[in-house]
């Protein structure tokens, strides 16, 4: 056992019935990193963080804790601490005495008691509040309460189901950082799940993102954010914008060729396993620049250069948001000044911010562009979710 | 028309409106509370017989010979508490466990499970009493306070079931959980977490189960007769002997336990247990 094997998930299966939550899931956690598992309601983050936590046992595969298999353990034997989206504070018992519950369960004396619980208080800004009842707190009083209770116990391991998505969108950020900070700062080692990818961008070392039971893509959130390793990673880290290209690989460059909206364009491949035929192509509402369509200029060289009509602008603060259609497709592209709907422009994309994937429909014989109607119902805000 | 007079004719109408109300009110009052005059004047009647429409003298002599030792009041008393009490604690017993099992895990049958309990109620109660009896007398129960407890327990299971899955199903798995997970057995986290939240929930499952067995008849008759006595076969045999003071004095023994039952019910139901029995 070394330090970066802390925390090993070997070959996790689960599965409520038939249905398959869990597929396979292989993790190792360091010890005092802060993970996040990252995706999408119903694709298993929760089964995941719960199988760690002792409530939900795989069906195959195993959990060991610095060495020490717990895959069968019941979750009071596992050393962790687990806190509920709910928080799930016992009503009957008054804040201290939440708080106190795991050190009494551990038969500390009452005095080293009542220090520790005044000791979690004053970190976590709960002085002065041990004789209150849960119901007489707020939310964000509650979430750190629930934050103490499960701190108190000195966990190996502190997993995090969800604790912010009840917050106000303000206290939120703050609390994000404050978590945070108090886990470099205990050294703790911490899984969280949520389904907010600024939330995880913000507060991980490493970013899980699961989709469909299993691990689509790990890393840094600087590398999951501008390396995506497939379309659904690109998608959820926020390259919502999507056109179709045909082009192929030649001598460590990928050609595109020209198409009813875009111009030729080469770009390196940069170790992508990208194969001949036709690509999705990602890339994000602000990474692309948005210029008139009569601009005579020509685009620099490796720049996706795309054609196409303002549909509608909005605007959500900082920049104007043009829905512009793209042959069949409907783009967002964020521009520092509006232009009208109906406007001729040109999109231009560079290849670093550019995301090229195989796309699935390049097995079928005729690939369909887009589905008719379904991009543009699209609202403006959508890449903003 | 002045402001003045319209609101003395508002006031007027106000009042004309409260004339029927206050008479309907009257009228109810008058039909919940009238037969429990009659018994308390009967209570205190030594003299009373038709046409009069009050009692023609009054006194306590009827309750100095039900007290006394000839009286059989205290005894029946005595015993009826017992088994009450004893009816109680073996149907929380059984119904804590069962309560829960029915509330946490997913019983496949669970809704069946429940109807189950029901089952002694949908029979009518003289046969099925009859043949307690008669088996309870094969293995020596009949007679004996066992025996009512246990004749009373299977009466009182279906209140205390069902009333235990409700409380259960209230509390929130998520708080037994969270004690779980930071570091409490199964069972201590079901004594720190569970049992104290659903308690106003078995507290009322126990007052209705102690109610009932308090009030209960036909069983005690047959299975308890004439070894253990009762209040209910007091309350019987001195209204069947046409002695309304003794019959009311007993009947107002037995009420005490039900108007402290109402005051606790209230205090201890909340709404969102009730809302769950059954569920």
């Amino acid at each position: 056992m070394t330090k970066e094997n802390f925390l090993e998930l070997a070959e996790i299966s689960a599965g409520y019935g038939a249905s398959r939550v869990l597929d396979g899931i292989e993790l190792t956690i360091a010890k005092g990193e802060f993970v996040a598992l990252l995706g999408a309601s119903g694709c298993g983050k929760t089964t995941l963080l719960r199988a760690i936590a002792g409530f939900v046992s795989p069906s195959a595969g195993s959990i060991r804790v610095a060495g020490r298999d717990v895959t069968r353990l019941p979750p009071d034997k596992r050393g962790m601490a687990l806190v509920f989206q709910s928080y799930a504070l016992w009503p009957h018992m008054t804040v201290a005495q939440n708080i106190g519950y795991g050190l009494k369960l551990k038969r500390h004396p009452r005095a080293e008691i009542a220090r520790r619980v005044g000791e979690m208080e004053k970190l976590l800004g709960l002085d002065g509040l041990g004789d209150r009842k849960p119901a007489q707190l707020s939310g964000g009083q509650r979430q750190r309460v629930a934050l103490g209770r499960a701190l108190a116990i000195d966990p190996e391991i502190l997993l995090l189901d969800e604790p912010l998505s009840n917050l106000d969108a303000r206290i939120r950020l703050t609390v994000r950082h404050e978590i945070r900070a108090l886990q470099k700062r205990l050294g703790i080692t911490a899984v969280h799940v949520t389904h907010d990818r600024e939330e995880a961008m913000v507060m991980a070392d490493r970013i899980v993102i699961l989709d469909a039971g299993r691990i689509a893509q790990q890393g840094t959130p600087e590398a999951v954010y501008n390396r995506p390793a497939s379309a659904f990673v690109a998608a959820f880290m926020g390259a919502e914008n999507r056109v179709e290209l045909w082009g192929q690989p030649s001598s460590g460059r990928f050609e595109i060729e020209s198409g009813p909206a875009n111009a030729v364009c080469t770009v390196p491949l940069d170790g992508r396993p990208l194969a001949r035929g036709f690509v999705e192509a990602r890339f994000r509402a602000e990474a692309a620049q948005l210029l008139a369509g009569t601009a005579r200029d020509a685009a620099p060289a490796g720049t996706l250069e795309l054609s196409g009509r303002v549909e509608s602008v909005s605007y959500p603060g900082g920049l104007w948001r043009h829905a512009v259609r793209v042959g069949d497709d409907v783009v967002l592209v964020d521009a520092g000044m509006a232009f009208a709907a109906g406007d001729a422009v040109k999109i231009r994309i560079p290849s670093d911010v550019l995301f090229l994937f195989n796309a699935p429909a390049a097995s079928s014989p005729a690939p369909i562009r887009s589905r008719p109607g379904g991009e543009k119902s699209r609202s403006l805000e959508a890449s903003e979710a | 028309m002045s402001i003045a007079t319209l609101s003395v004719r508002r006031k007027l109408g106000v009042d004309l409106w409260w004339l029927p109300r206050a008479a309907i009110l009257g009228l109810l009052a008058f039909i919940i509370f009238g037969p429990l005059l009659n018994l308390l004047l009967w209570t205190v009647a030594e003299r009373w017989y038709f046409p009069h429409v009050l009692p023609l003298d009054y006194g306590f002599s009827v309750w100095t010979r039900v007290f006394s030792p000839r009286g059989n009041a205290m005894d029946s008393l005595q015993n009826s508490i017992l088994v009450a009490v004893l009816t109680v604690i073996v149907s929380l017993a059984l119904a804590i466990p069962a309560g829960y099992a029915l509330a946490r895990l997913k019983l496949p049958l669970r809704s069946l499970i429940l109807l189950a309990f029901l089952i002694p109620q949908a029979f009518p109660n003289l046969p099925v009493y009859v043949n307690i009896a008669r088996l309870f007398y094969q293995i020596g129960l009949n007679g004996t306070i066992t025996g009512v407890v246990l004749v009373h327990a299977v009466h009182g299971l279906v209140y205390a079931v069902w009333i235990a899955t409700a409380a259960f199903s209230a509390v929130d798995p998520e708080l037994e959980q969270a004690a779980r997970s930071i570091g409490a057995g199964p069972l201590r986290a079901f004594r720190d977490v569970t049992l104290p939240l659903a308690m106003p929930g078995l507290m009322a499952s126990a007052i209705f189960v102690f109610l009932e067995s308090l009030d209960e008849f036909t069983g005690s008759y047959f299975v308890g007769a004439p070894d253990v006595n009762m209040l209910p076969l007091l309350l019987y045999s001195a209204g069947a002997g046409g002695n309304y003071q003794i019959a009311s004095i007993t009947a107002l023994l037995l009420l005490i336990p039900s108007i402290g039952f109402m005051l606790i019910v209230e205090r201890f139901l909340k709404a969102d247990v009730l809302s769950r029995v059954g569920h």
